[in-house]
């Protein structure tokens, strides 16, 4: 339960904060909420990784689609990443690689 | 709390975002390029985008509408003028922003703080050239005129109501990838835009090509080399018009044959960036005597680098003193090229040599003093401080002597001026001028009048205006303020120690070369000589020839003219270099002993209609073979020529044997033997088979496919560009279309009651990659297609051409 209340509540806040300030603000967002929630290490991590890479891949994914993946085909050969589809993945683990390291980071706030 | 592996994987953290927030160890910010609330994803516009919005400006004198149709071209309406161009300049900067800072920095010499060292040789050169300079000078003359000025005010403000609504994510996304921020937009950025267009269209010269090959070759051959008029010239303004008596005498100085027409010791070495010489285009209007409508037809179509984004931007300017539809510069106010309710005008360029080099003679190093008109001078300085991104910045003192800028000296060559002098640029773009006015005025103009008083504005780039009204004139003017030379004046590098050899003035506004309503019912341009020799003042040398002998004799032949038979005729592949150059080949070429190989090539030859047709392979074998006779023909009289020299024009080869079957370059000065136009034309022919083999082996015989026409986009990228065109013509077709280069907006406007208007442009409304505005005309405009303009009336506010609206007020 924790668990899942973590994911919703760090991909939410990072959604809401990212109207307004920089991307990195995710990692922020993710170590307060697992500061906050306590849980095990692995588990704080695992909570940070896969919220941004839900919110990250989705968000990504629905843009683009919308989009009839027009950009991310040049942008994706410009990053020489190939597709559309990598130029996704890429987007969502970047976010759930930060996010991840920083709810493990919050997972030590409280942890004894 | 557990501070170890908190300490740690915080640090971690930390370490991650800072390496994805920069390019410290990634070749591009990757978090910040790849979120998708602020990176490019941002930028990846929703095919269902609306573009509606409702929009408060407090600068606004009142309320504007802008009506954007299914092309995404705006039709604005406002109830006040300056609120027009407020509003111009906020769509430019919303579709185009990236582009006009860009174009506007190079411009100014500034393309280093964005690009870093790669731009510095380009901006030392455009600093020298004195774009700054120049675009100051004309800033002073456009604020002078409180109609200009207010223009120019409003604009800017429009360019920076949108630039201060920018977000990290709403950033064009040019930004995003190259890491940088726009700056405020000024008045001086849409003055140096225009002088952009002045290096453009009037910073082609030859001065130091030419010299080195009057140096190198004997008078006489020199003069058949670079003849200074063809016989198949079809100027502007036809042979046999009378010209009045020039109102200026020239002064010939007294010792022009020994220190300039005669003097060979100038042999300068090393090749700079030049303008592309083939900016030209094409213009013609057509009485209604010739048209099935009874109403005049004008069709324009400027032929420039063909970029993404494009260089235009289509719109409707509507308030109740003007409404004008046409192509805009994002960058400049007003409409360029277009037409208005009573009439329409269009632009070719004139193509005069209006820059000129004087070897300076300084007293010292030092360039404090120089010599003229028999004392010490001193000179002006300029500090031009480059900036350049991820290095130190660089101080370029640039002296200015009573010519203008000294453009190369021992510390900067331009890779073609000799190293250890000085050489002063005299450019007529230096002198203060308002060309924008020209552009306000010609969108109010109902009649030839104002056509005449809004043109005498334009000085500098000289353009070929053709016009044409409702009540059926018609009229061409080519129109600029041109040096008066004297003949041969400013072909060479001239001595700068005394007066003589200035510019002595510039031919008077009556005395430009122009038509108005003539006998033959239509008037034409395409960057010829505007006259012949019986023109009283030196025109110069090197304009193009063959496009203006094809439109003519079309024209000359043509009735009954409707819109469609223009686009045909402005979308025409024929080729008619080559309809004068292949029975040359083919009359001359010894087809004995021609292998089977070579006999495939020829009979494509043979078989060729002279059409620069998409699929055509004769087209191919012709274009490698006269470039294969050209260096048969010439390559053994410049093997030892400096490399910095001027080669003889497809034109001056073409009517060189034309006119002299025994034409003296024939015969190769390296063997024994006297070499013929057979001897040369077969082998030519052979040397071409090599080339024509491997380009059979690639797939790409076809023309097309041959010549490659691309839309690159500003930064070359590939991804952002259009790339393998399937669209013919070629130099010498009236669809001048050539790799990289060619009609970069086509217009047809029949000037009936209701007027009835074409036009099409290779690009898109929307700067942005991630729109699908963004490219979406190049496949109409490859295909020889064209788009109906729309010149919406009040009252149409519900058609089902309207998309979107965009709603401002103050």
């Amino acid at each position: 339960m924790k668990f899942i209340v973590s994911v919703l509540l760090i991909a939410l806040l990072s959604l809401a904060v990212c109207l307004y300030l920089p991307w990195w603000t995710i990692a922020v967002v993710a170590f307060i909420v697992t500061s906050l929630i306590p849980q095990n290490p692995i588990r704080s991590f695992l909570a940070g990784f896969l919220a941004l890479f839900l919110l990250w891949g989705t968000l990504a994914w629905t843009i683009s689609s919308n989009n009839e993946h027009l950009l991310a085909k040049k942008v994706a050969m410009i990053l020489k990443m190939g597709s559309p589809a990598i130029l996704i993945v890429v987007t969502a683990l970047i976010g759930a690689l930060v996010a991840g390291l920083a709810a493990l980071a919050g997972s030590y706030v409280r942890r004894k | 709390m557990r501070i170890l592996p908190l300490f740690i994987s915080t640090a971690i953290t930390a370490g991650l975002v800072v390496t994805l927030n920069t390019t410290m160890l990634l070749p591009a910010p990757l978090g910040k390029l790849l979120s998708p609330q602020h990176g490019i994803w941002q930028n990846a516009e929703s095919s269902q985008a609306s573009f509606s919005e409702e929009l408060k400006f407090p600068q606004l004198g009142g309320k504007v509408e802008v009506y954007l149709d299914d092309r995404l071209v705006p039709h604005v309406f406002a109830e006040k003028d300056s609120d027009l161009y407020f509003v111009q300049g906020f769509l430019h900067a919303k579709f185009r922003l990236w582009q006009m800072e860009l174009q506007t920095h190079a411009a100014a010499g500034r393309a280093s703080e964005i690009v870093g060292k790669i731009a510095f040789k380009h901006d030392r050169e455009f600093r020298r050239l004195g774009m700054g300079f120049a675009a100051e000078s004309s800033l002073k003359e456009m604020e002078a005129d409180p109609q200009t000025k207010m223009t120019c005010d409003a604009y800017t403000a429009g360019v920076n109501a949108y630039i201060a609504s920018l977000t990290a994510s709403s950033l064009p996304l040019e930004y995003k990838l190259m890491g940088y921020k726009p700056e405020k937009w000024t008045n001086l950025k849409s003055a140096l835009f225009l002088k952009n267009m002045s290096e453009n269209l009037a910073g082609h010269d030859n001065d130091f090509e030419m010299t080195n090959a009057k140096n190198y070759f004997s008078k006489e051959d020199f003069s058949k080399l670079y003849p200074i008029r063809q016989d198949s010239l079809d100027p502007i303004i036809p042979k046999g018009t009378v010209y009045e008596k020039p109102s200026l005498a020239l002064k010939i100085p007294i010792d022009v044959d020994s220190v300039y027409t005669n003097k060979t010791d100038l042999a300068v070495t090393t090749q700079e960036e030049k303008p592309e010489k083939n900016n030209g285009s094409n213009n013609w209007a057509v009485s209604g005597a010739k048209t099935n409508s009874g109403y005049p037809i004008l069709c324009n179509d400027p032929h420039l680098g063909l970029n993404l984004p494009s260089l235009w931007y289509e719109m409707q300017l509507h308030s109740p003193r003007l409404n004008v539809y046409g192509a805009t510069f994002p960058g400049a106010p007003a409409v360029i090229i277009g037409y208005n309710d009573s009439c329409s005008w269009g632009v070719t360029n004139g193509g005069r040599d209006v820059r000129d080099y004087y070897e300076i003679k300084f007293k010292d190093d030092s360039r404090r003093e120089y010599w003229y008109d028999s004392a010490w001078r001193k000179t002006e300085f300029r500090y031009e401080t480059i900036l350049i991104k991820d290095s130190a910045s660089y101080i370029d003192t640039v002296a200015y002597t009573v010519f203008g800028p000294v453009m190369y000296d021992p510390s900067f060559s331009g890779g073609r001026a000799s190293n250890s002098r000085y050489f002063s640029v005299r450019w007529k773009a230096h002198d203060k001028s308002n060309e924008l006015k020209t552009f306000i005025l010609l969108n109010k103009a109902h009649n030839y009048q104002d056509y005449l008083s809004a043109i005498s504005n334009m000085k500098t780039p000289g353009q070929n205006f053709v016009f044409a009204s409702k009540t059926g004139d018609i009229a061409i003017r080519t129109q600029g303020e041109w040096p008066a030379k004297w003949n041969g004046q400013g072909d060479f590098i001239m001595p700068g120690t005394d007066s003589t050899y200035q510019w002595q003035g510039m031919i008077p506004f009556d005395e430009t070369p122009f038509q108005f309503n003539p006998a033959r019912n239509f008037v034409s341009s395409a960057n010829q000589d505007p006259a012949d020799s019986s023109y009283p003042y030196y025109l110069g040398r090197g304009y193009p020839l063959y496009r203006g002998i094809i439109i003519n004799r079309r024209l000359q032949a043509m009735s009954n003219i409707t819109p469609k038979d223009m686009m045909s005729l402005q979308t025409n592949n024929y080729n008619v270099f080559a309809e004068m150059a292949t029975p040359l080949i083919l009359s001359h070429i010894n087809e004995n002993g021609l292998t089977a190989v070579e006999n495939k090539y020829l009979n494509l030859l043979k078989a060729w209609d002279f059409t620069n047709a998409p699929y055509s392979r004769g087209a191919t074998v012709f274009e490698v073979v006269w470039s294969k006779f050209s260096q048969v023909v010439y390559d053994d009289d410049f093997k030892n020529a400096p490399a910095i020299i001027l080669r003889p024009y497809d034109s001056n080869l073409l009517q060189g044997v034309l006119s002299d079957s025994a034409y003296q370059f024939l015969d190769n000065i390296e063997t024994i033997q006297i070499e013929t136009l057979a001897v040369d034309v077969t082998a030519a022919f052979k040397n071409s088979i090599e080339e024509l083999e491997k380009v059979q082996m690639e797939g790409r015989l076809e023309w097309s496919k041959y010549k490659d026409t691309r839309v690159s986009h500003l930064t070359k990228l590939e991804p952002l560009s259009r790339l393998h065109l399937t669209i013919g013509g070629g130099t010498h077709s009236i669809n001048a279309t050539k790799a990289n280069h060619g009609p970069s907006w086509r217009m047809i406007v029949s000037l009936t009651p209701k007027t009835e208007a074409y036009g099409v442009y290779p690009g898109g409304q929307n700067g942005n990659p991630g729109s699908r505005f963004y490219d979406n005309f190049i496949d109409h405009w490859a295909s020889g297609s064209y788009y109906p303009l729309w010149m919406m009336a009040a009252g149409e506010e519900k058609d089902s051409r309207v998309q979107w609206k965009i709603s401002f007020t103050n």
